[in-house]
């Protein structure tokens, strides 16, 4: 008991984090904590295999899923959280409420007797009994699991999988199209500069720096600059590398 | 035993209202995934009430389906975002023509 | 031969489906077709009378049963023609003249050139009216009915460039249709009461079917019979049908269609028998048509409508001699015969002296025509004499057995008739006047000649009929002849003798003519008419205000009608159909908000359902 009243204000809470969550991937961090607790709160119900399963397929597999098309689509992919339907998050707050109440308090009145427990169907051991289920009476359902799994994995590749409507374009048409490019609109035909090049930092978030000692646009990724996450190279540094070289320079001068 | 069964309609609740007010398709489906971990949380607890494990074998065959599920589905988010560029909701109102 | 009594009608219909659907090449001779097609008839007509002159008083009825028309469950109807003293004199009637009126349509008409087509409708008249009177059946009377009153349409509007000619065709079968409303209800109350429409099997069981069918078969008949004769209520047609070509006013509207009335009456002299009420009916209808007829012919400067008023006014005298019932009916059909030959010969006489006068029809244009139209001058005269009861011309004996016989039946109708008797003298009088004598009026451009013999010796062949139709009273043989179809014909014990009557008559009608030949004869008559004339003179150049009572008793009562159910069609019932439809799609317009095509919108409908069946199922449970 004790178990539970602190495992499920936990679950609670982080399932809140669904609802006012701005980024997805924080309600998925807080859907995990809410799998998480359910496995532990599947364990002190006699049932271990399921808390098992709980944990390698929820947490471990879908909720990788989720985090991955997460990551995949963006991690903040511009939903905004202004509402446009007029009423529905009143609506729905009113309806979730009164359904809530109207359940728990159901519940509450209700009396189920004493709890038979899973000492019985567990002497033998929990997975044990569950097998003895699965490929016994329910084996049918059983099959159609599998049949069902085996019929998502082809959907999902059919649905993830993209039809090309065009060939692909040739190395020499790639050539020709990126000179027509530069004869067109000027765009440099060559590769961008690389980042960092006459920098001190070596890394991609630092802009390769002109013969001036101004950064050369283009040689940061897009999304970094989108981001704001270019590293600062100010003049101060410029000097400083040059004080650098020249303090070294002077000292082999006066040699 | 209530106490279980009142925290699955909770977080079943929770589930279905999140369903409602979140655009983002990628959070209503966690919703809808939340709303199915409520059940199995009341199907185990109940197949403790009740003294055999047909509730934990049904839980074991939602957790199957949820998996097959989120597979198609996430597929399906995946190939309308390619396609609109969008995840949310609100965007696929083509029914209001 | 009795068997071929069909040909009658053979004849004339051939001749008119021939002429309405042969080319142009018949129009020289399509007139001719038509005519020997007529005088066919007549001859057979005058054979078969003569076979049945030969036959006995009791086997003088010959039943010819054609086909059978149509048998429907109970409903049997034969085409059947009966040949009986009535028809044959009928058929004599329709033919004779009927012939007479072609030969004179050949020269009428000579200048029209749709004269085949005049033609045509004429035979199809002469069919139809055969069909009529030699009906066995009232079904095939209704045939011959609606017959002649399609030709009579027809020819009524036969000018119908003219849009006075077009209203008056469409009034005189709007009219019509009304009185045919009663023949087709007396038509299907015979088929509910007797299971037949038989004429001869209808007036033999009239009398043991209750008072009440009696006298409302007897009424439905008379409404009837007012329509096809222009009798009060139904009289309004009759004047305006003068639009059409005067052979047609002559034939059709003069000697014999607007007499089916009578015939009918007398036909089905068994229902009349029957129902005191329904004859005391036909008496008063044709009393009121009498004394309407004759004031209006008093007040009608238009020589067609004079003669269309005392046309009214001579039915009106059948009407009621038919409608004394065993005492009247052998002279109501003396009566149509004699009035047959000289109102016929009459209006051919006033064509006669249109065709001469440039169509003008004003009497008061023409005066001292007797110089210029001799023959016309003499026919129409002898013709005059006939119709005022001129001793021992044929009117005479007709009118004064009618009058004798309504003296008979009461005194107060025998003195209607009398004064109807006399105001006919008068404007007879007046009409001759004005036409042949006093001063010329004619204007300028107008030459006045005699027409030619095509169109005189109809009109002689007439004059004489008129005035030797008082021989079918010799030794009482017209009612001797009619005893096997309306039963003897019985006589009042009068106060007086018959002598002195027709003394009375003829005095009656002397003073009429002395007032009319002092009035119009002896004075000047004005070119145009006064306009400054006393009330009873303007009721007369209305027609007694019939249109304006028919006005404002049926057309604006029934206009008022429309009009109120025009608009609750608008108002109410199309308000309420297209109220319904917008309220529904203002309805649908506000349901389809709800429809906004947001998955969470569908989503929330679907949770607030799982909430009302969480609290239905709780409500119940707890």
């Amino acid at each position: 008991m004790t178990t539970f009243w602190i495992v499920a204000p936990l679950i609670v809470l982080a399932s809140l984090g669904l609802l006012f969550a701005r980024k997805a991937v924080h309600a998925a961090l807080g859907l995990a904590v809410v799998m998480i607790g359910l496995a532990v709160l599947y364990a002190v119900q006699d049932a271990p295999f399921l808390f098992a399963v709980q944990i390698i397929v929820y947490t471990g597999a879908i909720m990788m899923l989720f985090l991955f098309v997460v990551m995949l689509v963006g991690v903040d992919s511009g939903v905004s959280l202004r509402e446009t339907l007029s009423g529905q998050k009143v609506a729905a707050a009113v309806v979730g409420i009164g359904f809530g109440l109207l359940l728990v308090l159901g519940v509450a009145q209700l009396s189920l007797g004493p709890v038979t427990g899973l000492a019985e169907a567990n002497q033998h051991g929990n997975v044990y009994g569950l097998a003895e289920l699965m490929f016994g009476p329910f084996v049918l359902a059983f099959q159609f699991t599998a049949a069902l799994l085996v019929t998502a994995v082809l959907g999902a590749m059919v649905l993830a999988h993209r039809e090309r409507l065009t060939p692909r374009s040739s190395q020499a048409e790639l050539a020709a199209q990126r000179l027509r490019d530069y004869a067109e609109s000027g765009k440099h035909p060559g590769n961008p500069p690389t980042p960092g090049v006459f920098a001190r930092h070596n890394a991609v978030d630092s802009p390769a720096l002109l013969p001036d000692g101004s950064p050369a646009p283009g040689s940061v990724p897009d999304s970094l600059v989108d981001r704001g996450q270019v590293l600062d190279v100010t003049t101060d540094d410029v000097d400083d590398v040059h004080r650098q070289i020249g303090r070294r320079g002077e000292g082999e001068d006066e040699k | 035993m209530n106490e279980y069964l009142a925290l699955s309609m909770i977080l079943f609740t929770i589930g279905a209202v999140g369903v409602l007010v979140r655009r983002n398709a990628i959070i209503v489906f966690m919703c809808v995934e939340l709303m199915l971990n409520a059940t199995n949380l009341a199907l185990v607890s109940f197949s403790r009430q009740h003294g055999n494990l047909d509730g934990q074998l049904a839980a074991f065959f939602v957790m199957v389906v949820a998996a097959a599920e989120v597979v198609v589905g996430l597929a399906i988010i995946v190939s309308i975002h390619r396609a609109r560029r969008s995840v949310s909701v609100d965007d696929a109102h083509l029914l209001n023509l | 031969m009795f068997d071929y009594v069909w040909l009658l009608v053979a004849f004339p219909a051939a001749g008119a489906a021939l002429l309405l659907t042969w080319g142009k090449e018949s129009d020289r001779f399509g007139h001719l077709i038509a005519t020997v097609a007529s005088a066919l008839s007549f001859v057979w007509g005058l054979v078969l009378f003569i076979g049945l002159l030969g036959r006995d008083g009791d086997d003088r009825s010959i039943t010819d049963s054609l086909f059978t028309w149509f048998s429907s469950g109970a409903f049997h109807v034969e085409m059947s023609l009966v040949f009986d003293p009535l028809s044959a004199l009928f058929v004599l009637l329709i033919t004779g003249v009927g012939t007479l009126i072609h030969v004179y349509s050949i020269g009428y008409m000579e200048h029209d050139e749709r004269r085949r087509r005049f033609f045509a409708f004429l035979n199809l008249f002469i069919a139809a009216m055969l069909t009529l009177v030699l009906a066995g059946d009232y079904l095939v009377l209704f045939l011959g009915w609606e017959g002649v009153g399609l030709a009579s349409y027809l020819l009524i509007g036969f000018w119908q460039h003219k849009p006075s000619a077009a209203a008056a065709a469409k009034k005189a079968f709007v009219v019509n249709r009304v009185g045919d409303l009663g023949m087709a209800l007396a038509l299907m109350l015979m088929f509910a009461q007797f299971g037949t429409t038989s004429i001869q099997l209808v007036n033999d069981s009239v009398g043991s079917a209750s008072a009440g069918v009696a006298t409302a078969l007897g009424l439905l008949l008379l409404l009837g019979a007012c329509g096809k004769s222009a009798q009060v209520p139904l009289q309004s047609w009759l004047l305006d049908a003068m639009e059409g070509p005067t052979p047609v006013s002559a034939l059709i509207h003069a000697a014999t269609m607007v007499t089916a009335g009578v015939y009918l009456v007398v036909r089905s002299s068994g229902v009349y028998d029957a129902s005191e009420v329904a004859r005391t009916a036909v008496v008063v209808v044709g009393l009121v048509t009498l004394l309407v007829g004759a004031y209006i012919g008093c007040a009608k400067d238009d020589i067609k409508k004079a003669l269309a008023g005392s046309t009214m006014s001579q039915i009106g005298y059948m009407m009621l001699a038919a409608g004394l019932g065993p005492y009247g009916y052998a002279f109501a059909i003396f009566h149509l015969i004699t009035h047959g030959f000289f109102k016929a010969n009459m209006f051919l006489g006033a064509g006669s002296v249109m065709h001469g006068m440039n169509d003008d029809v004003d009497m008061r244009h023409y005066g001292a025509l007797r110089k210029a139209m001799p023959v016309t001058f003499a026919t129409f005269g002898l013709g005059y004499l006939a119709i005022i009861g001129f001793p021992g011309f044929s009117g005479f004996f007709s009118k004064d057995k009618i009058i004798e016989a309504a003296l008979g039946e009461n005194l107060w109708v025998g003195l209607a008739a009398l004064l109807g008797a006399g105001v006919t003298a008068f404007y007879m009088t007046r009409l001759m006047a004005m036409t042949f004598f006093g001063e010329k009026r004619w204007r300028d451009e107008v030459h006045p000649h005699e027409s030619p013999r095509v169109m005189t010796i109809p009109l002689i062949v007439l004059a004489a009929a008129s005035v030797l139709g008082g021989l079918l009273l010799l030794g009482d043989w017209i009612t001797d002849w009619l005893e096997p179809v309306v039963g003897h014909t019985e006589h009042h014990e009068l106060a007086v003798p018959p002598i002195v009557i027709s003394l009375i008559v003829t005095a009656v009608v002397a003073v009429g003519v002395a007032v009319g030949w002092f009035t119009y004869g002896a004075r000047a008559v004005d070119d145009t008419a006064p306009t400054k004339v006393s009330p009873f003179t303007r009721a007369g150049r209305a027609d007694l205000y019939g249109d304006a009572i028919n006005d404002v008793v049926v057309v604006r009562p029934t206009m008022a009608l429309a009009r109120g159910l025009e608009w609750f069609d608008r108002r109410g019932l199309d308000a309420f159909a297209v109220g319904v439809g917008s309220r529904l799609g203002e309805l649908a317009q506000g349901l389809r908000r709800s429809q906004t095509g947001y998955v969470r919108t569908y989503a929330l409908g679907i949770f607030i359902g799982a909430l009302v069946l969480t609290l239905a199922l709780m409500a119940v449970t707890f």
